[in-house]
């Protein structure tokens, strides 16, 4: 159907993001192919390493599964979003392939192993999650692609993660938010992702920052070398939400505040994590 | 754009009632309840997702009904605030606004007592933090949270055992 509309067609999934933009005229397509009546495209399936999330699973679903009690981050992140209404609606999926730099689902997997399975008329493939954002609302999905899978791999033991987005109220888009994704053996982290949301085009690792606290103990020290290398890493724009200095500083204390969450998550503790709001 | 955008035909149950209607395709489900079918009790504030006047239950489920298109309702249940009273008894949320001065000037009133409809069929005895989670995408602006709050908890008591 795709390749027979051409390029005025839009994916219709959860609609929480584009129906708002269609009503702004930011987004115009002559046709809208609904994927809500597609038997199927919603599941969250355990295999022996890797959980699986079908393309139009909701955020709420993501929340309430029992599952994703493996994976603490991807709970912080389902959980957070928006309100109850637009995580009812809202797809893992959609959120991907809207490709909204202020989108949560992205930040979140980028720190960890996640795939994303394109399904096109010419065939499948995968493609990893930092491959397929391209830029800003941008994917590399084809015209007549779409998105069919998530699947994430479960971190290795010694693992903890944690997801925190800051924002003025609940339905609004977070000013900034920080993934962060640690390995530790004893007080030793042994390696680290950390991903920062809100503040450029796409999703931004920061890499001067993970490389900071690999392989070192988190003392007061190290942790302020990362936050640091977070600030210059962060490419914000100043907006309503806030200017770009007031998004670097942000986000710097949402990575720390993560860390610390990540680092008790590594160590077994049930930590419960809430979106910050102003 | 086509010339000519036709109608599609909607089937689907509100309140209890099915209705068979054909719609704009790009009407929104709140315009059809309203417009269509006279039920005003469902409100439009802000038309963007953000304030949840627009409060319904689809198939059980709070969602914004400014942000769903009509004919994606085809063949499903909705709730609006109309469908809460039974055979002239007001359903025990509405008691509990009412009597705990959960309301203002009620503009907001029935997307937040769907909103807590759907928390308390999902979570019977909620907590205060899931409460106000449960609400946190419906926006009152005469300020009366904490009376909602109290409204809600009054309701989950009475519902008890129900």
């Amino acid at each position: 159907m795709l390749a027979q509309l051409g390029d005025d067609a839009k994916l219709l999934a959860g609609g929480q993001s584009l129906i708002p933009l269609m009503k702004l005229r930011f987004a115009n397509p002559t046709h809208l192919v609904d994927l809500n009546f597609i038997f199927g495209a919603s599941y969250i399936k355990e295999d022996k390493d890797a959980f699986r999330f079908g393309a139009m699973t909701r955020h709420a679903e993501i929340e309430s599964s029992a599952a994703i009690g493996k994976i603490p981050i991807l709970h912080d992140c389902a959980a957070g979003i928006a309100d109850v209404q637009v995580r009812n609606r809202g797809t893992i999926g959609g959120s991907l392939a809207e490709a909204d730099p202020s989108g949560d689902w992205a930040t979140v997997l980028f720190t960890l192993s996640a795939e994303v399975r394109c399904l096109g008329t010419s065939g499948e493939r995968t493609v990893s999650v930092s491959d397929f954002i391209k830029d800003a609302y941008t994917t590399v999905l084809a015209n007549d692609e779409l998105v069919s899978e998530v699947a994430v791999k479960i971190p290795p033991k010694g693992s903890g993660g944690a997801y925190l987005a800051f924002k003025r109220s609940a339905p609004v888009y977070p000013t900034a938010s920080a993934a962060v994704q640690l390995r530790m053996e004893g007080d030793i982290c042994q390696d680290a992702a950390i991903a920062l949301g809100c503040v450029g085009l796409t999703p931004i690792r920061a890499k001067d920052a993970e490389a900071a606290v690999r392989g070192q103990a988190l003392t007061e020290k190290t942790m302020a070398h990362a936050i640091e290398a977070v600030r210059a890493a962060a490419d914000p724009q100043s907006d309503m939400r806030g200017s770009a200095n007031y998004k670097r500083v942000v986000v710097g204390a949402l990575v720390k505040r993560a860390m610390e969450i990540a680092v008790r998550r590594a160590r077994g503790e049930q930590v419960e994590v809430g979106h910050v709001y102003a | 754009m086509p010339d000519r955008i036709e109608n599609i035909s909607v089937q689907l149950k509100v309140n209890g009632k099915s209705y068979s209607r054909t719609v704009e395709p790009r009407k929104l489900l709140v315009e059809f309840l309203r417009e269509d079918l006279d039920l005003t009790g469902t409100h439009v504030g802000c038309d963007t997702t953000y304030c949840g006047a627009c409060t319904v239950l689809l198939n059980g489920a709070a969602v914004k009904s400014c942000t769903i298109f009509a004919v994606q309702a085809d063949g499903a249940e909705i709730l609006t605030v109309e469908g809460l009273e039974k055979n002239g008894e007001l359903h025990p949320i509405q008691k509990a606004f009412g009597d705990s001065y959960g309301l203002q000037c009620g503009y907001c009133t029935p997307g937040l007592m769907l909103s807590a409809v759907q928390l308390l069929s999902q979570n019977p005895q909620p907590s205060d933090k899931e409460m106000r989670k449960a609400i946190a995408g419906n926006t009152c602006r005469c300020t009366g949270y904490q009376n909602i709050l109290k409204a809600i908890q009054a309701a989950a008591q009475n519902m008890k055992g129900a």
